[in-house]
């Protein structure tokens, strides 16, 4: 899988879980930079990738996504 | 007029937060508009302890109580060995307190959710033997839980345990999620949860109770097609997949224990299709078992109306079970309130299927139930004799019809409590009632109550009317009056309102005044105070004067049972 295809799916998990079709990620976009990604929304945010790509995240993988493209590093290192 | 809005207060020792919209958003499609207040994170002690906490000024109909085995298994870890065979009576202890607190400080019932019952693998399966392990405790606590429901009425358990049977712990929880977030159900499991939380919080407000289930015959609850097939060739017992249908007819019977009633309806010459159930010695469901049965080639939402007004149910309370897609969606686009489950292909999957659904949610259960299907039963009867006589009236004088009455006994509150919350179409102001809240108003001077049996020849209908009358000076206001729909058409009415107007005049009471408050259900009683000798004041308000008022006309002898 490429990485501007893994891009893609996040785009379209990302604008699903916050409801905001106007999203569009790269490498550097972190919490702050969406309207909505509290502690809270994070949760559904990593449920909704491990699913949409059959993956399971481990505890020090989630502490270390830092940003999108470290999010992409992961999903693309456990597959 | 704006919908009033459900207060629902969501308390636990782990983050709710989802837990709650995910309630909020249940609600919101089964048609409940709710508030709901999500109580800070690990506060249950100070929220229901303290008759000043948010919970109890957010003024909840429902306080939902989850407490997760997670914690309690930190809660175990703390616990000195010597002290851990006493921990389970500790915790139930505690949570009978907020209980207690909760019906003190308001009148919220309470949801409490079971703890999974999760073995912790310190001693394996020989944990079940040792008093002093986490399993055996946890188990214990969950039973000591039942028993106190059993005795608590304002509290109601969801079954979060049997959620866990059914799909699976690791399904359930995520130990990331709690590490990170202090969230203990996953979210995959959230949307089951709040449907059962809803399933309750509906059936205690009398709502969308399953109390019918309509059945389909061929490759429904036998493989195969018995007018072609034959006795010999349908599939039941050892026959194909006959082991499938013969479990799923186990369950459907023990259904009937609960009070659901069964109905076939069956596109098949009569004959036929009941020819299994009088001779097939594989089949589970005898003729006795079916309260209503329907075999012909009309079309099968014509006929589940036709059994819905012979039975006086609710469609919202029918569900069809049936093999075929196209009845199916002929049934659903017909008659939209009936429950029509899209049953799997593979008949081995009907009963796990319909298991999962949690159709028949209940919060009480009492003796009525087990007998119901009878008493529809002996109605169908009932119905065969009358036509054998010239006049309704030779009829009724026939049927010895016997009314014992008394005011509300407290071995009968559960049925009163039943009937104020699922009678819909024969109640004059439909106002719920609890159990707390009937032995309050039974104990209050300022009210007069009756309730009604009534038994012919026939058999017993148990317990099928109730009055509550509230003194407003010279006058006995009707707060409520509500009947079962089996009685109707049998003078039952008018015997009720002779007694009442009877009691109001023995009482020193001058008048009886009577209200009908329109429901999208009840037109049927919208006039039964004027045909029954009541004079209209305006308002849908009614008035009989006890001096001047006619005694009505019934075949119903009375006997009060509070001169015995």
């Amino acid at each position: 899988m490429q990485r501007n295809e893994v891009f893609e799916r996040l785009n379209k998990v990302f604008r699903e879980v916050f409801d905001d079709e106007s999203i569009t990620l790269s490498e550097n976009t972190t919490a702050n930079d969406i309207e909505g990604w509290d502690s809270l929304t994070h949760i559904n945010v990593i449920f909704a990738v491990q699913d949409e790509f059959d993956v399971k995240f481990s505890m020090k993988e989630i502490i270390a996504m830092k940003n999108v493209g470290k999010l992409v590093d992961i999903i693309l290192g456990e597959r | 007029m704006q919908k009033a809005e459900l207060g629902v207060a969501v308390v636990g020792d782990s983050a709710t937060q989802l837990l709650s919209d995910a309630i909020r958003g249940e609600a919101y499609l089964r048609g409940l508009t709710v508030s709901v207040y999500d109580a800070d994170y690990d506060s249950v002690a100070q929220q229901l302890i303290d008759e000043r906490s948010e919970v109890y000024k957010s003024k909840p109909a429902y306080i939902i109580i989850y407490l997760s085995v997670e914690k309690l298994y930190n809660l175990f870890s703390e616990t000195l060995c010597e002290d851990r065979p006493s921990f389970a009576n500790n915790i139930a202890g505690r949570i009978e307190t907020y209980w207690q607190k909760i019906g003190k400080f308001s009148s919220a019932e309470i949801i409490q959710y079971t703890y999974i019952e999760k073995n912790d693998g310190v001693f394996g399966s020989y944990a079940l033997s040792v008093p002093e392990s986490f399993l055996y405790q946890v188990k214990k606590l969950n039973l000591l839980l039942t028993d106190l429901a059993a005795s608590y009425k304002n509290a109601h358990l969801l079954d979060l345990n049997g959620i866990a049977t059914l799909i699976g712990y690791d399904n359930m929880f995520s130990p990331q999620l709690y590490d990170m977030a202090s969230l203990t159900l996953a979210t995959g499991v959230l949307p089951r949860v709040a449907k059962q939380t809803i399933d309750i919080i509906l059936s205690a407000r009398g709502v969308s109770i399953c109390k019918c289930v309509v059945l389909d015959l061929d490759n429904t609850l036998w493989g195969g097609v018995i007018g072609d097939d034959g006795m010999g060739g349908i599939e039941l017992g050892d026959l194909g997949s006959g082991k499938a249908y013969v479990r799923f007819q186990r369950w459907l019977k023990e259904l009937t224990y609960r009070g659901v009633l069964l109905c076939v309806c069956s596109k098949n010459d009569e004959r036929n299709a009941k020819q299994p159930f009088e001779e097939h010695p594989d089949m589970v469901l005898k003729l006795s078992d079916i309260t209503v049965f329907v075999a012909n080639w009309q079309d099968k939402a014509s006929n589940i109306s036709a059994i819905r007004e012979t039975l006086n149910i609710g469609m919202n309370s029918i569900a069809f079970i049936d093999d075929n897609a196209f009845e199916r969606e002929l049934v659903k686009s017909k008659l939209k309130d009936v429950i029509v489950p899209d049953m799997p292909k593979d008949p081995s999957e009907y009963v796990s299927y319909l298991q999962s659904l949690n159709l028949f949610e209940a919060v009480s259960y009492s003796r009525e139930d087990r007998v119901r299907a009878e008493m529809y039963r002996s109605e169908a009867e009932r119905r065969k004799v009358s036509a054998k006589y010239d006049s309704i009236d030779d009829f009724l004088k026939d049927l010895d019809m016997i009314s014992d009455y008394s005011p509300f006994a407290a071995f009968d509150y559960p049925r009163i409590v039943q009937l104020s919350q699922r009678s819909n179409q024969f109640n004059l102001r439909t106002i719920r009632y609890t159990e707390d809240e009937i032995a309050k108003i039974a104990s209050d001077k300022s009210y007069v109550t009756l309730q009604f049996n009534l038994k012919d020849r026939f058999g017993d209908h148990g317990l099928i009317s109730v009055v509550i009358m509230k003194s407003e000076g010279d006058a006995l206001f009707v707060e409520t009056w509500l009947m079962s729909c089996r009685v109707l058409k049998r003078g039952m009415e008018a015997f009720v309102l002779n007694t009442a107007v009877e009691t109001a005049k023995r009482l020193g009471y001058k008048k009886v005044i009577g209200e009908y408050i329109p429901t999208a259900k009840n037109a049927m009683v919208a006039d039964v105070y004027e045909n029954h000798g009541f004079t209209a004041a305006g308002d849908n308000r009614y008035v009989a004067d006890v001096q001047k008022f006619d005694k009505l006309n019934t075949f119903i002898k009375g006997h009060d049972n509070a001169k015995k």
